[in-house]
């Protein structure tokens, strides 16, 4: 099986998540071949010439400095034509989510976005997540490839790439019409008041809480503790607490000693912000939340009762 | 502006979930709602049609329960509605339910149409981007603001670890849309009663040429496997609480 990976950079700088995707297809297959999109892609190409690679895939113009939909698009749909993989994976990034459907879509097939799990069973098995993790699925390709998968965090390892040495094939794009779309620079909106990174413990609270006139009781907790306040996004989106006490992936990522989940599921996106933590105790009705996964300790039940009983003890313990 | 919302129904999120005998698919849920990020499009659709003029038509594939979805959103203010009835929507992939609903909207010429970035059924995350393909519309994803600029467009995107960024799109493009990017609405009574004279237009996949066809297909569905063991504290709460303190105290060592 030809796996092609097209790799994510910004800068000069690799996406972390481009490294698990290569090694979860070094994984899966001999022949893996990379593929990098950009304007000065010399010394990224050079990198990766020296991974267990088929062969590597510089593609050149300055159109691609910048990263656009309509640029990266033609680039890679080009490029897995002359190529001809059977399979072509992404990272599922926040970039990829932007392209990669397109590219699939351009070529007449169908990408299988945010898979958990990859292997061969007779054909290609992709397992993705349903109704935010609280089912899996099993996605099987049909027919010919290529087929085209973009791969979650944590598919492969990225410290698993395997090192050797590939040929580079440079391919300077010197057509290509200008990008519908003009992308400004990135910016950050205001720098972080509140940094949660350097927490040591952290009390984080979910929809579980219904209400903004309910936050008080987690927040007594978090008091108790000592702990810094946190919280999902469905909080900071409602304006209960301020974006910047969010956790996940378009939040903080953070790694505490203790980070205690309270009426939160346990979406993918919070996860890959919180799963650092050394300790994780999650506090939900739902026996099946996904957060019940990644925590050490567990408490099945409502949240308005054992909150505040929490709060209650660890007052009695600290005297 | 003429607008077009595409909005899907899930299952509500406190509800319980059934995989079907046949594991393909879950059984009817108890209770159904707007899938959130979509609700947040229409949102930004009515705000938009409020600032600018227009007309919003809110379009929605799914089975004949999902008019609930649709008299909901004719209630917070869209103009109309088109309502694709399929019973079985999972049956198409990502790519036939985006030829659906391109199909659908391909009639209506809007300038703009708006969508969630992901349902929380499925969270392929791509309906929106696949349309935009098919239609030839330029498209932006992860939206979370949007401002008419000249013949075109400005929107915000987010993007990963707290950056954003700003792009201009010309007219017509699809948008998918972040959840929070505004602060929803809710029904007035007056709306619901002016919902009903709505107009709502009923189509099928096969009436706009959309055969049911898979090239990627969902083999099973399962209830995860619980990687790591959770060590759970059982009892009621008074006793449970008691517990995870001497747990805090005695073993993670944090008090
Ligand atoms: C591109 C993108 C980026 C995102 N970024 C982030 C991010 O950075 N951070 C983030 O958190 N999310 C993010 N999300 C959203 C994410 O997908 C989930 O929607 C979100 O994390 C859900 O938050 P929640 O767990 O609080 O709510 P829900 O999923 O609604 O879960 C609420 C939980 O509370 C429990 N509950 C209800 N009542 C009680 C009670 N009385 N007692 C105990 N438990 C109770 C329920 O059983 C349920 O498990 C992102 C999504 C996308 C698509």
């Amino acid at each position: 099986m030809k796996i092609l990976v097209v790799m994510e950079h910004s800068r000069g700088a690799w996406h972390r998540m481009s490294w698990e995707t290569l090694a979860a297809a070094q994984a899966l297959s001999a022949d893996v071949e990379a593929l990098v999109a950009g304007h000065e892609t010399g010394e990224l190409a050079q990198e990766l010439a020296r991974k267990r690679l088929s062969r590597v895939h510089a593609m050149e113009s300055p159109l691609l400095a910048e990263y656009t939909a309509d640029a990266f698009t033609a680039t890679v749909a080009g490029a897995v034509e002359r190529i001809r993989p059977d399979l072509v994976l992404f990272p599922h990034t926040y970039q990829s989510r932007d392209f990669a459907p397109k590219v699939a879509t351009r070529l007449g097939r169908v990408l299988v976005s945010d898979v958990i799990r990859l292997r061969d069973d007779n054909g290609l098995v992709m397992t993705r997540q349903l109704f935010q993790g609280k089912l899996n699925a099993d996605y099987r390709a049909a027919g010919p490839g290529p087929h085209f998968a973009s791969l979650q965090a944590g598919v492969g390892r990225a410290d698993a790439v395997e090192a050797g040495s590939a040929e580079i094939v440079t391919v300077r794009l010197d057509h290509g019409e200008p990008s519908r779309a003009v992308p400004h620079p990135p910016f950050r909106e205001s720098s972080r008041a509140i940094d949660l990174t350097a927490a040591e413990l952290i009390v984080s609270v979910g929809r579980g809480i219904k209400e903004k006139d309910n936050i008080g009781i987690v927040e007594d907790l978090a008091r108790a503790l000592g702990a810094e306040l946190a919280a999902s996004r469905p909080i900071c989106d409602n304006g209960w607490l301020p974006m910047e006490r969010q956790v996940g992936s378009s939040g903080q990522t953070v790694a505490p000693r203790v980070y205690l989940a309270a009426g939160i599921s346990g979406a993918i996106q919070h996860l890959v912000g919180m799963k650092g933590s050394k300790t994780v105790i999650a506090i939900n009705k739902d026996p099946d939340a996904p957060i019940f996964e990644i925590a050490d300790y567990g408490i099945i039940g409502d949240l308005f009762e054992v909150v505040p009983a929490l709060s209650a003890e660890v007052r009695k313990i600290k005297g | 502006m003429k607008i077009l919302a595409a909005i899907k129904q899930v299952p509500a999120r406190d509800t319980q979930l059934r995989v079907d005998t046949d594991a393909r698919w879950i059984e009817e849920p108890d209770a159904s709602e707007i899938n959130e990020p979509d609700a947040y499009a229409l949102e930004e659709a009515l705000r938009l049609k409020e600032a600018h003029g227009g007309e919003v038509i809110a379009l929605c594939a799914g089975p004949e329960a999902a008019s609930q979805t649709i008299r909901e959103a004719l209630a917070k203010g869209a103009d109309r509605a088109i309502h694709v009835e399929e019973d079985a929507l999972h049956r198409f992939d990502v790519l036939g339910v985006a030829r659906i609903l391109a199909a659908a909207a391909a009639a209506e010429k809007p300038d703009l149409i708006l969508t969630g970035l992901q349902s929380d059924d499925l969270g392929s995350g791509q309906t929106g981007v696949v349309m935009a393909e098919l239609l030839g519309y330029a498209h932006a994803t992860i939206i979370m603001q949007v401002e008419a600029q000249g013949s075109g467009i400005r929107v915000k995107r987010e993007l990963e670890d707290g950056w954003f960024q700003h792009v201009d799109l010309p007219l017509p493009a699809v948008l998918t849309i972040q959840s929070g990017i505004n602060r929803l609405r809710y029904a007035t009574l007056m709306g619901i009663k002016k919902a009903k004279s709505k107009e709502v237009r009923k189509l099928t996949a096969a009436e706009l040429g959309v055969p049911p066809a898979a090239s990627v297909v969902l083999d099973r569905v399962y209830a995860p496997l619980r990687v790591k063991r959770t060590v759970m504290i059982e009892g009621p709460a008074a006793e449970q609480a008691a517990r995870l303190a001497a747990i805090l105290r005695d073993e993670v060592r944090v008090l």
